[in-house]
């Protein structure tokens, strides 16, 4: 027995569907066209433009920058998020209420004025090296993801579980890594999931962040399409978004997309 | 080898409350005792510092002539089982009952064997390649307590290990626990807020309450020889009647409780009277007369218990619980006499 829906229900679902899906598919159209200018429907089929990306010396640059501060700044964001989450949820009754909220503040805070405060305090404050601002930057912006997916997976773990292999003459650190990790595998790899592909899209962090001779491949991006209005850009973002599509399918093989929703 | 456990004056914290006052208490080589009491008595707080989860504000915690106080907790060599069983959920069972043996630097053989022998001795051996969440509770609190026999500790402590087990599986469970620790001869301390399950169990027992420990003796002593008001409560003493006595005759005390009721009670049956007492009473140790010498009473509601009838009594000492036998059943506002039986009656110090 089939359920009845209401047209303009039927008509409204359609739409958003159509809403999230056309810019993607206006920009792989765009990418494919055989023209010096973004356009759609495109005329002529061509992938030239994808060629065109490996045989621009900035693009591959930004790229390798990019995957490089990504993998830095979220293993660097995981070696602070892992160890709070396990002490914000250990010590839950101990410990101020508020310390957990600060660890979410950098989603909280407007971008921009996280990424300028950012600007402000490691590039010209410290005086660090444009890459180890922007890795340090980038790993705090994700912190939050760090700290929370990580938590969630702890919110569920039971702590007698320590105290057994204590008992059982396992050391504290050696219990961490051999009970504790083990436990929370899952939430650790979505953390390193979310956190990564927010590193890799950011801009707003990274446009404070990049300086001379070191950008990222969203800045990139940027910098290309005030300059040159060719569907390279198109081709740039059909790319990225077939990294992320290839990242959700590893995981979707792996362990499940719920997973990420849980 | 089997040692005691002594503890010395432990005296412990929470922020400024203090939970632990002065505990003294000593297990002997081989002996199982139990920490009896409500939740927020201390008996858990107790454990966790024998474990070493907690540290104590002050006094000592020796395990033969080792001296444990100030000994990390992976360093105790405790065998420990939880109210909650704490199986490692990433390991399967055999690899749960390993755990210590591979903390202990034994080869893989080796432990497997050794996990093995341990898992065959709880009936568990065919279940060894399962993952935790694949057992009922029973068989959780099996691998649980395997765990912690196999690295042959010289302690063993249960903390509540039966709590979440149907009733049934309970008796089963702590049959099991009092054989398993009997044949290995393990000195142990076992944690439960259930009398039965504490006098089933234990060669001793410790009443707690408030951080202190009121009565540590035998579950027979304990049960007919309360020494306090409190205990005497605990261990079902369902009538305590404050006492004066008016008159001493040899042997027989003359006692007069409130309301003006007077008792004629021997010290050859009851014991050494003092001038104040308090006369605890079991339902079952108030015979329920129509006439004689006893406490004069009016009988309320009349509760069927399958040995026995039970009335709720006025009397001039206030509301009395006794039994009565089956064979005589009386009617609510009927009169009759309660007369204490001293083998189920006892004699407390109201200031115990």
């Amino acid at each position: 027995m089939a359920t009845r829906i209401h047209p303009l229900l039927g008509a409204f679902a359609i739409l958003v569907f159509f809403f999230l899906l056309a810019p993607l598919v206006i920009i792989v159209g765009s990418a494919l066209s055989d023209t010096t200018f973004l356009t759609f429907p495109p005329q002529g089929l061509t992938l030239r433009w994808f060629a065109n990306i490996f045989q621009m010396e900035a693009f591959r640059r930004t790229a390798i920058t990019s995957l490089q501060v990504a993998l830095l700044g979220t293993g660097l964001s995981l070696l602070i998020g892992i160890p709070a989450a396990y002490a914000l949820n250990r010590y839950r009754v101990e410990l101020p209420r508020w310390l957990s909220t600060l660890f979410v503040l950098p989603i909280l805070v407007p971008e921009i004025v996280f990424g300028f405060a950012l600007l402000k305090s490691i590039t010209i404050g410290l005086g660090l090296p444009v890459f180890i601002s922007l890795v340090v930057g980038h790993a705090l912006l994700i912190l939050p993801y760090s700290v929370r997916v990580v938590g969630a997976s702890l919110a569920s773990f039971d702590f007698s579980i320590e105290e057994a292999a204590r008992s059982l003459g396992c050391p504290p650190l050696k219990t961490f890594m051999t009970v504790v990790l083990p436990n929370i595998r899952a939430g650790v790899i979505a953390a390193f999931i979310l956190a990564f592909i927010t590193s890799i899209n950011d801009v707003s962090v990274s446009v404070f962040l990049t300086g001379p001779g070191i950008s990222t491949l969203p800045i990139q991006i940027l910098a290309h399409m005030e300059q040159f209005f060719d569907p390279t850009i198109a081709s740039v973002s059909v790319l990225l978004m077939l990294v992320t599509v290839g990242v959700m399918a590893i995981v979707e093989a792996t362990l499940g997309l719920t997973f990420l929703t849980k | 080898m089997t040692v005691s456990l002594t503890i010395e004056s432990l005296s412990a914290h929470y922020g400024t409350t203090q939970v632990l006052k002065d505990l003294s208490i000593s297990v002997a080589a081989g002996e199982l005792v139990s920490l009896l009491g409500s939740s927020g008595c201390g008996k858990t707080t107790t454990l966790r510092l024998v474990a070493g989860f907690l540290q104590p504000t002050s006094g000592r915690i020796r395990l033969g002539n080792r001296d444990l106080t100030t000994l990390p907790a992976h360093a105790r060599n405790i065998g420990l089982v939880f109210q909650n069983y704490a199986l490692f959920p990433h390991l399967t069972v055999l690899d749960n009952v390993a755990f210590g043996l591979k903390q202990r630097g034994l080869a893989k053989p080796d432990r497997t064997k050794r996990a093995m022998a341990m898992l065959e001795r709880v009936g568990l051996a065919p279940l060894a390649d399962r993952l935790p969440a694949a057992l009922s509770g029973g068989q959780k609190q099996r691998v649980a307590l395997a765990r912690a026999l196999v690295i042959e500790p010289p302690l063993l402590m249960f903390d509540e290990p039966l709590s979440n087990l149907d009733a049934k599986l309970r008796i089963d469970m702590r049959v099991e626990i009092r054989q398993l620790q009997r044949a290995n001869g393990t000195t142990s301390l076992y944690v439960t807020h259930d009398q039965e399950e504490a006098f089933s169990i234990s060669d001793r027992v410790a009443i707690m309450n408030a951080g202190r420990i009121l009565q540590l003796d035998t579950p027979e002593v304990l049960y007919q020889k309360p020494a306090s008001a409190f205990v005497a409560r605990f261990v079902g003493f369902e009538n305590l009647i404050r006492m004066k006595v008016v008159d001493r005759q040899s042997a027989i005390v003359t006692a007069e409780a409130t309301g003006g009721t007077r008792l004629h009670l021997s010290q050859d049956l009851f014991g050494p009277i003092k001038d104040d007492f308090i006369l605890a009473c079991r339902a079952d140790g108030l015979a329920v007369r129509r006439e004689g010498e006893g406490i004069p009473a009016v009988l309320g509601t009349r509760t069927y218990l399958g040995r026995a009838y039970q009335y709720k009594c006025e009397t001039a000492a206030g509301e009395i619980t006794a039994n009565g036998p089956l064979s005589d059943p009386l009617d609510a506002g009927a009169r009759a006499v309660l007369t204490p039986l001293p083998e189920q009656c006892c004699i407390l110090d109201p200031e115990n």
